[in-house]
Order: structure tokens, then C-alpha cells, then sequence
């Protein structure tokens, strides 16, 4: 069975020249989704994106690419919403194309974020009025 | 038909029966106009959106030495000093100091006045910096300090235009995106805002201002202030639908209220990329049911108010009146709306969850007998519109 998850790969300073990407996708067979990176020389960097394969070639993935020094972090978000500073105008739902951001209850008009869904387009930081999305980048 | 008195009688007893603009609806069509308005005394109305036309009046006392202040900044964000001595106005869209603004378009305007009067209400410390001339009895000419709001004699709000009755819902004909004060708006006409509470909105549910005048109570973002004047750009003769709900902008309010007395929650710093920063306020209004056609008027709902869908790319601008069509709250609030063949997606600038705390936090305070209401002094005007501002030429 072929599972997604989505990987948050953070890269130490001037670490691994390896392809990593490459590795993924023909060693591991994983299809790759990549959403968001930023790989320069000499700089801290990472590397958001979605891996699709089964459970245990992800596994062997990630082990593969934690054994090149890059932390691999799958619990956080990039993208973070912040339900205290949010007013609930709805300002960004336009603005988001995959609807993570979206009304949960059309009676109240509560807004509500499901990371599960974000794609890390980056759209709702420039939206929201009241800074209540934040990139952890 | 109820008096003022009888209801103010009712809620200093704790028995008076107050509903939201929202409950008002259910309940009149089970109960009937009649029986409700013989039940009902008070329906509580609310908004909560970005009010540009606010500021504040803040007053620091005298340093020793005194200074009569001729520049001041808070936070590095202006406060108009043409007033007395250490008297200041600060206005909610002041840029910060040496904000690029638009150089580097679209600027991000990620602080200014209404985050400055944001924090003052969440009782953070603030930087005064002033300057002055010099006179004889205030020969002090430079000061720098630290404040929060405790320490100001007075910080009074004052927003000579709220509560707007009805608004222009923006979208974009152009090929370019815009970056306005109701948000982005992506080209050929991809996405539509609105920017009011529709039923719930204060002036919607009184649309004749046969109980909002000058003199009314109101909650402003937790303080009791009140409607001091008609608001700015006030347009009371416009177009008008059925029950007498006006299908644009038309009447506004101006209000008051003291700023040591509000939440936090309810005054909130904005900042539109490309536009500038404003700030964002929640207003609650009581409605005494005096007679029947009073509370026939607060049961209006989102499908029966229209408000018009104008290109914020050309006719906005260059104000040509022109209206691509009228759509009902009902069908914004769907979060797509049909304009001229296109489904176009809908955002929104007024926050609904935020003016529904509002009218039951005002409903709370009226029930539990704190919050009065007061006959207004004077009636709105109703017979005005708004003139433009002709660009004549030098003779």
C-alpha cells in the first residue's frame, strides 16, 4: 500500500553534496513533491516535500538521508497559524489554493488550518492583515 | 409600543429580554411580529472590521520642564501635535517612520498608528519621542520616554467615521493584480471582497436611524461610548431596497468611547500589503424595540441586503459610479458568487465569528443590567448625499 507523508528537511551549514532528491527517487522509488527548499553553499538550509511510496521504502529513505547528517522532521509544520492573532474575516480563503485554510461551520463563519493540506504556497502571510500566519522559514 | 424608560426599567431590574441580530430572525418568524415585539426589548447589533477613519486623543501631562510638544512620535509612528501643549492626535493609518511605503511596490506597511493604538490598549509600554521649539514657560525642547496607557491622563478614541450602513464588494477587470484596501485582488475579476456583517451590521437593522442618533450608547471594543456626530461622508439619500435597506454605502456613524476601557481583542492593528496599515475595530449597538416596525427592520437577513460589486481596477479610481452587479450577503457568504457569468471566489475583510461575540457579549452585559440604553440627543441626518471634491482650475 502506498502511503504520503510530508518531510521537513533541515540541512547543517555546507552539509552533503549528494543529490538527495535523485536518491529518493531512484533508490528508494519514493515519488517526490517538493514544496517549498532553499539549498545554498555555506548557509543553514531545507527542504520541504511530500514523499509517496510504501511505508517501508519511506522508512529506508529517511534513514538514508538521516545518516547524511540532515535532520529530517516530520511532526512540524512550515507553515504555522496562529488562532489567537486570527480574526476569522476571511480574507484569506481566496487566497488559498488547496483550502487549508477554510470556513469550519458556515453558521458561525469560523475559520479554521489544516496543515495536513498546506502546501507552503506562502499566499496567506501576504493576506492575512493581522499577521496571523507564519513561516517557520 | 415600549418607552425608553419602561426598557431601562426592565434591564435595571435584570428582566429585560435581549436576542441578537441573529436569533432576532428565528425567533419573530416562530412568535410572530406581534407577540415578539410585546417580548422582545432589546436586539443587540454588531461589527468588527478594519475603520480607517479611526484615532485617538491621548493627553501626557507636563514634564518638568514643560514642553509644549510640536512633532511627537509613539513607537516611531507621528502623532499630530497642532493642538495643545501636550495634547496628541494619533491617526490609525500613520505610516511608521521612514516606512518605504509603496518605493518597493507592493510595500508590506507591517506597522503603523493602529498597531500603536493596538498595543496601547493591551497596556504595553510605548516610546514617546518629542520635539518642541522652545518658549519661554515650556522651555523644554527635546524628550524621550517610556509610557503605557495607566500613565496618560486621558486616551480617548475618536473615529469620525464607523459602522459604515453597507459596502462596495471589490473585484479586479484588469489583467494586473491589485493591491487595495480590501485586499488583493488578483486579476480578471478571480476573486470578489466584502466587508461587512450584513445582518448583524448596526446601521442594517436600522435603516431609517429610527434609534441610532447622536447621543446613542454603544460598545465600542468593550468600552460604553457613544455616537457623537453623524459620521463622515454620511449619505443617507441613496438607493434603497425592499424594507428600506440601502444597496451601497449610505449612512455612518462617528464614535467615541474611552480607550482605558477596552479589550485588546477588539482593537487590532492591520496591515494591507501595497495599501497601507489601518486598524480594526468591534462595535456592538443595542436597538430598543419600540413598535412593531422597529423589530420588523432588525429581522433582516443576508439574502435580502444587496451590496454592489464594483472593478476596483478602473471605475473605483476614477469614480465612473459604474455597478457590475448587486449580490445579497447570502450569496457571498457562500464563498463562491456569480457575477456577470463567472464563478468568482469570495473573501471577506468584516469578521462575522467576531461580530457575533459582540452582539452576546453586549446581549450579557444588557441582561445582567449593566449597559443602559439612551434616547439619542439628535436624529441622523436623512436627507443628505455626498458631495464629490471638484479639481478646479486657477483663474
Amino acid at each position: 500500500m502506498t502511503v504520503t507523508r510530508k518531510l521537513m528537511l533541515s540541512f547543517p551549514k555546507s552539509e552533503t553534496e549528494k543529490p538527495i532528491v535523485t536518491h529518493l527517487v531512484r533508490d528508494y522509488g519514493l515519488e517526490v513533491n517538493i514544496f517549498r527548499a532553499r539549498v545554498t553553499p555555506e548557509e543553514h538550509g531545507y527542504l520541504v516535500l511530500d514523499v509517496t511510496g510504501s511505508e517501508e521504502d519511506i522508512d529506508r529513505g529517511v534513514q538514508f538521508v538521516r545518516g547524511l547528517r540532515v535532520e529530517v522532521n516530520e511532526a512540524s509544520v512550515g507553515v504555522s497559524w496562529d488562532s489567537a492573532r486570527c480574526t476569522h474575516c476571511g480574507n484569506c480563503l481566496p487566497h488559498c489554493p488547496t483550502h487549508a485554510l477554510r470556513i469550519s461551520d458556515a453558521a458561525t463563519r469560523v475559520v479554521c488550518f489544516d496543515a495536513s493540506d498546506c502546501v507552503e504556497c506562502l499566499a496567506c502571510l501576504e493576506n492575512c492583515p493581522f499577521g496571523a500566519c507564519s513561516s517557520l522559514f | 409600543m415600549k418607552s425608553y424608560e419602561e426598557i431601562n426599567a426592565k434591564i435595571e431590574s435584570k428582566k429585560a429580554v435581549v436576542l441578537t441580530a441573529e436569533e432576532i430572525i428565528g425567533y419573530v418568524e416562530k412568535k410572530g411580529l406581534e407577540a415578539a415585539a410585546r417580548e422582545v426589548d432589546v436586539v443587540t447589533t454588531a461589527t468588527f472590521g478594519p475603520m480607517c477613519s479611526s484615532g485617538c486623543f491621548l493627553n501626557f501631562g507636563h514634564s518638568r520642564p514643560r514642553i509644549r510638544m510640536t512633532q511627537a512620535w509613539i513607537d516611531d509612528v507621528e502623532a499630530y501635535c497642532g493642538i495643545a501643549a501636550v495634547d496628541v492626535y494619533l491617526g490609525a493609518t500613520q505610516l511608521r517612520r521612514n516606512d518605504p511605503a509603496n518605493l518597493s511596490y507592493p510595500g508590506e506597511f507591517r506597522f503603523g498608528g493602529g498597531h500603536v493604538i493596538e498595543r496601547l490598549v493591551r497596556g504595553e509600554k510605548l516610546e514617546l519621542h518629542a520635539q518642541s521649539y522652545g518658549t519661554d514657560e515650556y522651555p523644554l525642547r527635546e524628550l524621550r520616554t517610556t509610557f503605557d496607557i495607566g500613565d496618560l491622563n486621558q486616551a480617548i478614541m475618536v473615529n469620525p467615521r464607523n459602522c459604515y450602513q453597507n459596502y462596495n464588494v471589490a473585484t479586479n477587470c484588469s489583467d494586473r493584480a491589485l493591491h487595495t484596501y480590501l485586499g488583493l485582488l488578483k486579476p480578471n475579476m478571480q476573486n470578489l471582497t466584502y466587508c461587512s456583517a450584513g445582518q448583524l451590521s448596526p446601521l442594517l437593522n436600522d435603516p431609517l436611524y429610527q434609534t441610532i442618533g447622536v447621543g446613542t450608547g454603544v460598545w465600542l471594543a468593550g468600552a460604553h461610548g457613544h455616537v457623537y456626530a453623524e459620521g463622515t461622508q454620511h449619505a443617507p439619500t441613496c438607493e434603497r431596497g425592499a424594507n428600506d435597506v440601502p444597496t451601497e454605502g449610505a449612512g455612518t456613524l462617528a464614535l467615541t468611547a474611552d480607550m482605558k476601557q477596552m479589550t485588546g481583542k477588539f482593537v487590532r492593528g492591520v496591515s494591507l500589503v501595497g495599501y497601507g496599515v489601518s486598524l480594526a475595530l468591534g462595535v456592538g449597538i443595542p436597538i430598543p424595540i419600540l413598535s412593531e416596525a422597529i423589530l420588523r427592520r432588525t429581522t433582516v437577513r443576508d439574502r435580502d441586503i444587496l451590496a454592489p460589486v464594483i472593478d476596483y481596477s478602473s471605475d473605483y479610481p476614477n469614480r465612473t459610479g459604474r455597478v457590475l452587479a448587486r449580490i445579497s450577503y447570502e450569496q457571498l457568504k457562500r464563498g463562491e458568487a456569480r457575477v456577470q457569468g463567472k464563478t468568482v471566489e469570495v473573501g471577506s475583510l468584516s469578521s462575522y465569528p467576531a461580530a457575533l461575540e459582540i452582539a452576546h457579549l453586549l446581549a450579557d452585559e444588557i441582561r445582567r443590567g449593566q449597559f443602559l440604553l439612551s434616547r439619542p440627543l439628535a436624529p441622523l441626518p436623512r436627507t443628505q448625499s455626498m458631495k464629490p471634491l471638484q479639481i478646479r482650475k486657477k483663474k
